[in-house]
């Protein structure tokens, strides 16, 4: 165990020292969730007075913020099977699979690096829109929760992701993939409208869809009248998915192990 | 002691007999060579041994372990270079070799310096700050023998070191080599189509075809097991085809190969098979540009062992695309 954690940590600082390098991939990486913030709450930002309501609070913004942390985390995962799949057409993995490294740590290593991505990136939104004057009902804990529900949001899909890329182990293939299960997840959510405002049908898929349960852990902590006991259940709920997808990636791991 | 045991091994790829029965011993220390036709199971053995993947049948022993029952032994006492580099090519030279003596469980003082030494020995301490993306292809090569031998491992894996290097790197990476199989106790397999490499730095090898070893012993061995002078005719135009079954027929001639405008056969002797050779195909009207004879060197005895299996290789292939095109 203590050496798989170990190994973790080696295979996580390669990827984040060689990424560290890309000038332009961290100036994205600070940008592109403003740039999320920025847009949809100037597109979004009348609609707080639709009636039926069900915002919890008049500043869009307010609402937003925290799901915005959740969005941007969810497409960071989707898309983290990428690096997977560069290391497989390099054939880095096999160079590494000849010494006694644990083999989950090559797994969860681009799992933890994802994850890590995610919780700075929301750091950094929840930064800007505390500019924006967005105020965390429940505090300094409300952001501790925010972050952790952006954790396992991310582990949840970054295993899946780098599930379908150890079986696909090919980028066309992997991109259209991420794009047909990223979009529909993300407007199935109320990410960006409070979910009275959807039709019926749509409320019942959001119940089973895991974005969503990211949104309303980390948005309750941000409004009046947090129920915690809600925000638990959805934390656990991404726990558990993230548990099982990690498992999924592992058993792909095996299967491309065999083909070698 | 034997630093390798290979006994017996069969892995089949869906529809390909990959290893077919593999068998031979390295005695530790040794410099072994693996010699074949593309697709002959060099690498799909090195893999093996490698435990990148396990066999169907059969079984292997690397440095006294057993690669399957206890892999992981086996990965702490062996280096493995593959035959396409797995180097991480977005980090410097000196971030891999941490990264794989880290995994190796080397670590602190002993890694930094052992890093160093080995950027040293393989000519890398000046890019070694640079991304490897920016390497040459020998330079890549030398990253990867160095990433091998960051843990000092007994038993060494190359899988085609030199291949794609000008004949410049090629020289220096043999030179480098044969100074680590005299120096450390290192018992190394290399695989290579290059016969002067396999004669020049190995002491015994085994040349493979369709997944089994044809021929296995010392150049100097396989060398003398071929009887005869080898002949080569250099034709004037490109009738080669013909003029091997005219020189095939012939009494004199063990035996003879074709290819471009060049025919190879073995005699028994060159002093009474050149005159014959030569009037038979100009009874035949078969220019001949330049005759040349020598004792067997490794290409002919390369050349006899696999240019059977090639043709049977080629039958073999025909008919599979035969029975998928039924299918
Ligand atoms: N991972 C794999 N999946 C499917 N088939 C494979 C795999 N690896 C090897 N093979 C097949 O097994 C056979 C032996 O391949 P191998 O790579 O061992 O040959 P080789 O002797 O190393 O050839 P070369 O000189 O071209 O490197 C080939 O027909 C190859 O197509
Ligand atoms: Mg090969």
């Amino acid at each position: 165990m203590t050496i798989a954690v170990r190994h973790t940590w080696f295979m996580v600082g390669r990827q984040l020292r060689n990424l560290m390098r890309e000038p332009i991939w961290i100036a994205l990486l600070l940008v592109q969730p403003m740039v999320w913030l920025l847009l949809y709450g100037q597109l979004f930002k009348r609609v707080t007075n639709l009636p039926g309501g069900g915002f919890g609070t008049s500043s869009y913004i307010t609402f937003l913020a925290p799901a915005i942390v959740i969005m941007n985390s969810f497409f960071g995962a989707t898309w983290s099977g990428m690096a997977m799949i560069s290391d497989l057409d390099r054939d880095v993995l096999p160079r590494f699979l000849a010494t006694p490294v644990s083999r989950i740590s090559l797994v969860v290593s681009q799992i933890v690096r994802s994850a890590l991505i995610a919780v700075v990136q929301g750091v950094i939104i929840l930064v800007v829109s505390l500019a924006l004057g967005v105020r965390v009902h429940t505090g300094l804990f409300g952001w501790v929760v925010i972050l952790a529900a952006a954790a396992l949001m991310n582990s949840a899909f970054a295993g899946l992701s780098q599930g379908i890329a150890l079986l696909v182990r090919k980028e066309a293939t992997m991109i259209a993939i991420a794009n047909f299960i990223g979009l529909p997840l993300f407007f199935l959510s109320s990410t960006l409208i409070s979910i009275r405002q959807v039709p019926h049908w749509m409320q019942i898929a959001a119940k089973f869809n895991p974005v969503n349960w990211g949104v309303i852990a980390a948005r309750q902590v941000v409004l009046r009248g947090t129920e915690w006991g809600s925000v638990g259940l959805h934390l656990a709920l991404l726990f558990g998915l993230s548990v099982a997808t990690a498992a999924f990636a592992t058993w792909t791991f095996r299967a491309y192990q065999r083909t070698i | 002691m034997d630093g390798i045991v290979v006994e017996g091994l069969r892995k089949r790829y869906g529809a390909v007999q990959a290893l077919d029965g593999v068998g031979f011993r390295v005695h530790a220390g040794e410099l072994f060579g693996l010699l074949g036709p593309n697709g002959a199971g060099k690498s799909t053995t090195v893999k093996v041994l490698a435990t990148l993947t396990t066999p169907d049948a059969g079984r292997a022993e690397v440095a006294g372990h057993d690669v399957v029952a206890e892999a992981n032994a086996v990965r702490r006492a062996i280096g493995y270079v593959p035959q396409s580099s797995g180097v991480d090519r977005d980090a410097t030279g000196r971030e891999n070799l941490m990264l794989q003596g880290r995994i190796q469980d080397v670590g602190g003082r002993a890694l930094e310096a052992r890093v160093g030494e080995l950027l040293d020995l393989l000519g890398l301490t000046d890019a070694a700050e640079r991304v490897v993306r920016g390497y040459s292809g020998g330079m890549k090569r030398r990253l990867d023998v160095a990433l091998g031998l960051v843990h000092r491992p007994q038993v060494l894996f190359l899988d085609e070191p030199t291949t794609g290097l000008d004949p410049e790197a090629r020289a220096s990476m043999w030179e480098e080599l044969e100074r680590l199989a005299e120096g450390e106790a290192l018992t190394i397999l290399l695989t290579t189509h290059y016969m002067e490499e396999a004669d020049q730095l190995a002491d015994r090898l085994a040349i493979v075809s369709l997944g089994r070893v044809v021929v296995e012993g010392t150049p100097e061995e396989l060398k003398r097991s071929l009887r005869g002078e080898a002949v080569e005719v250099e034709l004037s135009d490109g009738r080669a085809a013909d003029a091997e079954g005219v020189v095939a027929a012939l009494e004199d001639v063990l035996e003879a190969s074709s290819e471009g405008r060049k025919l190879r056969s073995r005699v028994a002797s060159g002093a009474r098979a050149i005159p014959s050779i030569l009037s038979a195909l100009e009874a035949r009207g078969i220019g001949v540009e330049a005759v040349t004879s020598h004792r067997p060197s490794l290409d002919d005895v390369y050349l006899h062992y696999t240019g059977r299996e090639f043709a049977a290789e080629d039958e073999a292939g025909a008919r599979e695309d035969d029975s998928a095109a039924e299918r």
